[in-house]
């Protein structure tokens, strides 16, 4: 695909350290103005900011490839297929999947755990049996095992916390049984930052013979991932989380289980040949891809992908852990500010409560002075109810973020606590 | 541009710090509780109701500034006051946050009025609203709650 090489940003020579100004300048919307001020945008978690290189990408496809994909014996339908089988090969690049055959585009990471549970959950579970996930879920990895699991009579158990927003590992091997047919987790939590030991919990189902699915959507912001390093047989991201286009994602599942799975939605594009008596299924990817596809959203995500791999990845993940580092200890000098998710490893999110003020009153405050931040429960209403709040205030860092945007949130608690004092 | 003093008038600052009526009415017959999922605010409130007036309201739960000084104002104005009475000003207090129309600062008195600023953050009109909203299922007494969604 010309696209790959054609787009790709020319700044790929080596950089002596991560500028973060130059960073910046790829992101439009950092430029504009908030509430009279420079916007500070620190809802990264909940989505990310879009480079210019992606915005481009469709507004190009759009202006010069529109057409239907996979059925056109036409040019234009062959260079929108192939664009967005780019976009395709681009995620599986990035995850380091063995194939592109093997990733299969989803609305988003919510949708990638969803198809697992429709099919293989639907395919394996039966009356007694379990999945396991754990206590620090999106409601996205809750949710759809909590239906499967009712409708098939199994059993749905937790991997608990401790009070550090840490997994309890200890309590692993047990939660490990002979009756457990797939573990679900999350790489990195959204509402308190941890990085899981993805790694030795793979280890440990897979020397039990179970399969692991990771919720990777807050992983894959903050670095590539690579899915055959980890051994994991599932993996989920979602493309607005990692500086692509909304209505995009990705599901990485390996070959032989996505084989054996059935399909999850029919319709057209998903299948071989077709009649009333019996129809077969198109082989992979597309057995999971029913109907026109996202098309502008696979071009998408190729695109943020393409900008992504030009990084300097140890360069970002080092700005990236000083923004953490830096956030955390200016948080924690404000009297009455309570940190949630204290994890040794942690990607750069901080999830926080200040005394006497409600996060909703924060957040609105920080809105006035032009700093946005997410507050409620994150969609992870267990983990409120572990802490024992009912919301925290989030503050949560992407590439682009700098100190001077932690000093800003960190003036605006200060306010905070000024007007609820 | 609104600005934070809009929102955050004095007497709501002040009923957020020490919410009046923050309590279970003893012999209530009228209950409700009330809850804004996208928030995690809850309340829960109780009216003992004695022919057509409203002897006494409480409430508790945990909420933002917003709901907390909605709830708290809101009992100090209805009490003492007619089921219907009640039931006018939460359409004037509503009308006040969700419509273009000049509020009717004397039917609403100066601190129903203080939640005016309200109006300018959208975000937060849920807020203020919630206690109303599970005043009027506890009047009505159908026990199904009220959810600003």
């Amino acid at each position: 695909m010309k696209l790959a090489m054609a787009e790709r940003p020319a700044a790929t020579a080596a950089r002596p350290a991560f500028d973060v100004e130059r960073v910046r300048a790829d992101f439009p919307l950092l430029g504009r103005s908030m509430r009279g001020q420079a916007l500070v945008y620190l809802d990264n978690a909940a989505t990310s900011q879009k480079p210019r290189h992606m915005i481009d990408a469709i507004h190009r496809y759009y202006e010069v490839m529109n057409a239907n994909v996979h059925r056109g014996v036409y040019q234009l339908s062959e260079e929108a297929t192939s664009a967005y089988e780019w976009g395709r090969a681009m995620v599986a690049q990035y995850l380091n999947a063995p194939s592109p055959a093997e990733i299969v585009l989803v609305r988003g990471a919510t949708e990638g755990v969803n198809l697992v549970a429709a099919t293989f959950g639907r395919r394996h579970l039966g009356s007694g049996d379990e999945v396991l996930i754990s206590a620090m879920e999106h409601h996205s990895n809750i949710v759809p095992w909590q239906m499967v699991c009712e409708e098939r009579g199994a059993r749905l158990r937790v991997i608990p916390i401790n009070a550090r927003g840490e997994l309890e590992m200890e309590a692993l091997p047990a939660l490990l049984t002979p009756r457990t047919k797939l573990v679900a987790v999350v790489h990195v939590s959204n509402s308190l930052g941890t990085i899981n030991p993805v790694e030795e919990i793979i280890a440990q189902a897979h020397a039990k013979g179970i399969p692991v699915l990771l919720d990777g959507a807050q992983a894959v912001p903050h670095g590539p991932v690579d899915v055959q390093a980890l051994d994991c047989d599932f993996y989920a991201v979602s493309g607005h989380k990692m500086f692509g286009p909304t209505g995009v994602g990705a599901l990485f599942g390996k070959r032989a289980l996505l084989d054996a799975m059935p399909p999850y939605q029919g319709g057209g594009e998903m299948i071989r040949s077709v009649t009333f008596e019996k129809t077969t299924y198109a082989p992979l990817p597309m057995k999971f891809e029913a109907g026109t596809p996202n098309i502008e959203g696979g071009v998408g995500l190729g695109a943020s992908v393409s900008y992504l791999q030009q990084l300097d990845w140890p360069a970002v993940a080092a700005h990236e852990a000083d923004l953490l580092a830096y956030a955390t200890e200016r948080l924690s000098e404000i009297p009455g500010v309570r940190l949630i998710g204290t994890a040794a490893r942690k990607a750069p999110v901080v999830s926080f409560t200040l005394d006497g003020t409600h996060p909703h009153d924060l957040g609105t405050i920080l809105d006035q002075e032009g700093v946005a931040i997410r507050t409620g429960h994150h969609c992870t209403q267990p983990v409120m109810a572990f802490f024992g709040v009912p919301a925290t205030a989030r503050a949560s860092f992407a590439l682009y973020n700098t100190r001077a945007d932690v000093d800003r949130l960190v003036a605006g608690v200060w306010h905070a606590r000024e007007v609820f004092r | 541009m609104p600005e934070l003093q809009d929102l955050y008038q004095q007497v709501i600052l002040e009923h957020n710090r020490s919410p009046r009526n923050f309590r279970e009415v003893p012999g209530a017959n009228r209950h409700a509780h009330g809850d804004n999922p996208i928030c995690g605010d809850r309340i829960r409130l109780w009216a003992k109701v004695t022919g057509d007036v409203i002897e006494d309201v409480g409430f508790l739960g945990s909420g933002c500034a917003i709901s907390t000084a909605s709830a708290s104002v809101m009992t100090t104005v209805v009490k003492g006051k007619t089921v219907g009475e009640a039931e006018r000003l939460f359409a004037a207090f509503h009308a006040m946050l969700t419509e273009d129309a000049t509020p009717d600062r004397q039917a609403l008195g100066t601190k129903l009025a203080a939640f005016a600023g309200v109006k300018e953050f959208p975000a937060r009109v849920k807020c203020a609203n919630l206690p109303w909203h599970t005043l009027h299922a506890a009047l009505r007494s159908d026990g199904a709650g009220a959810t600003t969604e």
